[in-house]
């Protein structure tokens, strides 16, 4: 019952993404002037009929609705176009970053659930303590507070003061790595390479920390309140009259159901991460996804900016999947 | 004038408009209490304040010219540092600006891109979101469709591309954030319509003969609006957020108008020999945020508790 109830889940999401895929593409259309005019602005002098043949090749001189069917079309099957300025299929392109960016997105994620569930576990059983009052004020800073500047405070204070960690790039310049995932931890750990290892780890740090800091306040706030609203229940009360210790009551009976709807936010905030990513990637000098599309836009090579979008959103909406399958098992009661 | 000789539906109306008066003063008075029982609300409230008058007196406040600069001045440290000149008490930029005059212009983009971008998201979510949540139908069933397929879209990502195909500038950076900023208030207020509708003041409206859009206007939305009051003003501190990544990537407001994200971002290139000028805006976006994250918690804590749980 629950594998038919996550594969409905599971086609629903199909429609998702054809609808992603068509703002993406009317994104496109946005965009003032003629794209053949755009893309030959970087090739400099052009005659008439090279234009009108480009206009053919990229199937600009058909209607609307066939370019949007041959855009799904070729989409569906993993071409997303080719990039004007780096002479390259997108797809490609962006499998080669994605690996960096991946990395940096699961560093910042556990980053902030290792900071977040201790500080919303503690802030709940001892609401309105001062480490309670501290976290959350903390917290508080940390949702108001814009990521890019952030990074600068943390680069200022522990690369460039304290010189504990570097302040740009993934490794230290002259050690050599064999690549096989792209994420340079993993590969690393793979190739016992542990001078790699700890260059790559010290790099991630700040990236990681910059990036997941909104994700920590954001998730230990709402893991607080739930937790706080969980521990009132009668089966808390229950455990605790059958003698149950202290410990295993928050972290068995009231961590549990408090869980479901810290997912929830866990799940929305994945959007936070990846948007985050390009600001934090920037910031860092990290060379992932985000900055391959900050540049195309300065180099206003569309279609690499249009498959990098539509990766971005296409990633998120399998975040949120993967979230409310993830439900079932936390509470059985949830129907999808 | 004595309310009865105001003729026919213009009586009621007058009377109708009293009774409301009347309320939102009540409204007011019951949010000054609660702020006076938050100090941090309060203080909240204040500061954004202080930075709305800023904004708005801003050439009465400082003599600098924002955008023009004396090469021979430039990168001075704060006043209070070894080598500071009182007369840029933050010190001055690459182009020798006065970083403090640069930071209160600063404030008037991003207030105007805060408060400018929630009002319209608000105008269109609520217009929508009353129409639908009433009338339902198939309008209902394409917008709310095409509301979770924009929240398909992480927000800074969806407002990235808009912003890739519009190009930089400040009107083309409201119409990003509204883009996507609309759908919270539409399905707010969706929701909110949707329950109010079967509930009996609704209908005793309808029977006294009101028309559909005055129910909507007089009736119901008056009951949703402290909900959206504290949603849009959470929300302002998020597009300030917003407006200050866009500007720091180089896709928001354009130099030399003074905007804090792209003025962070120029002194990343200094940040080994001139601090201030990479983090001084910072600080100034950091503590507005904060402020209006704060007035605008207590408010919700004030008018709109349930909202705690979203």
């Amino acid at each position: 019952m629950r594998a038919v109830k996550i594969l409905e889940r599971v086609l629903i999401t199909i429609p998702i993404m054809f609808g992603v895929a068509i703002i993406v593409f009317f994104f496109m259309r946005l965009t003032p002037g003629d794209p053949v005019d755009i893309m030959m602005g970087q090739g400099g002098a052009v005659s008439t009929g090279e234009m009108e043949q480009l206009r053919s090749e990229f199937h600009l001189d058909e209607p609307l609705h066939v370019q949007l069917w041959l855009f799904l079309r070729d989409a569906i099957r993993g071409d997303l176009g080719y990039s004007y300025t780096q002479k390259q299929p997108v797809s490609e392109l962006i499998v080669e970053r994605l690996p960096a960016t991946i990395e940096l997105a699961v560093g910042a994620l556990a980053f902030s659930l290792l900071i977040a569930f201790p500080i919303g576990i503690i802030s709940s059983v001892r609401q309105h303590s001062l480490i309670d009052q501290f976290s959350m004020a903390g917290a508080f800073l940390g949702i108001s507070m814009p990521s890019f500047w952030l990074g600068i405070i943390l680069i200022l204070l522990f690369a460039v003061r304290l010189h504990w960690l570097p302040v740009q790039g993934r490794l230290d310049f002259g050690i050599d790595l064999q690549e096989i995932t792209g994420m340079y931890v993993v590969d690393s750990m793979l190739t016992r390479n542990w001078e790699a290892f700890a260059s790559s780890v010290k790099h991630l740090v700040l990236p990681s920390v910059t990036l997941g800091a909104g994700v920590a306040a954001i998730v230990a706030r709402v893991l607080r309140s739930s937790m706080i609203e969980t521990l009132r229940q009668d089966y808390v009360t229950l455990a605790r009259a059958k003698g149950q210790i202290e410990f295993l009551v928050v972290m068995k009976h009231a961590l549990r159901n408090a869980l479901i709807p810290t997912v929830t936010v866990i799940g929305l905030q994945v959007g936070v991460l990846l948007g985050g990513n390009m600001i934090v990637e920037a910031v860092f000098g990290w060379p992932g996804l985000g900055r391959l599309v900050v540049n195309a836009i300065f180099q206003r090579d569309f279609p690499l900016v249009q498959g990098a979008v539509m990766v971005y959103a296409l990633t998120f909406v399998v975040a949120n999947l993967v979230v409310d399958v993830l439900y079932t098992y936390l509470n059985p009661k949830i129907t999808l | 004038m004595p309310v009865e000789e105001v003729p026919g539906g213009e009586a009621q109306r007058f009377r109708r408009l009293r009774v409301r008066w009347r309320v939102t003063r009540r409204n007011l008075r019951e949010i000054w209490i609660g702020l006076r029982h938050r100090p941090l609300a309060l203080l909240g409230g204040i500061v954004v304040l202080v930075y709305l008058l800023a904004a708005l007196f801003a050439p009465q406040i400082t003599s600098h010219d924002p955008t023009l600069g004396n090469l021979r001045q430039r990168l001075l440290p704060p006043a209070w540092q070894e080598e500071g000149n009182p007369e840029f008490p933050l010190g001055t930029d690459d182009q020798g600006r006065d970083l403090l005059t640069r930071i209160i212009y600063g404030s008037r983009v991003s207030l105007a891109v805060g408060l400018l971008s929630v009002g319209i998201s608000v105008a269109i979510g609520v217009a929508l979101g009353a129409l639908v949540g009433y009338y339902r139908g198939l309008l209902d069933q394409i917008l709310s469709r095409f509301a979770d397929l924009l929240l398909a879209f992480p927000f800074l990502i969806f407002a990235i591309g808009v912003m890739a195909f519009l190009g930089p500038g400040f009107t083309n950076l409201i119409a990003a954030l509204i883009f996507k900023g609309w759908v919270e208030f539409y399905r707010l207020v969706r929701g909110e319509v949707m329950a109010e509708k079967p509930k009996e003041y609704v209908e005793a409206a309808r029977v006294v003969g009101q028309s559909d859009v005055a129910i909507m206007a007089s009736e119901i939305l008056p009951n949703t609006i402290q909900s959206v009051f504290v949603l849009g003003t959470l929300r302002v501190g998020f597009m300030i957020i917003m407006e200050a990544s866009l500007s720091f990537l180089g896709l928001g407001i354009q130099p030399p108008t003074p905007a804090w994200g792209s003025m962070v971002a120029t002194g990343r290139d200094y940040l080994l020999t001139a601090w201030w000028v990479s983090t001084l805006p910072g600080i100034a976006i950091v503590i507005l945020v904060l402020a209006i994250n704060l007035f605008g918690e207590g408010l919700r804590d004030i008018l709109d508790p349930r909202l705690k749980v979203e």
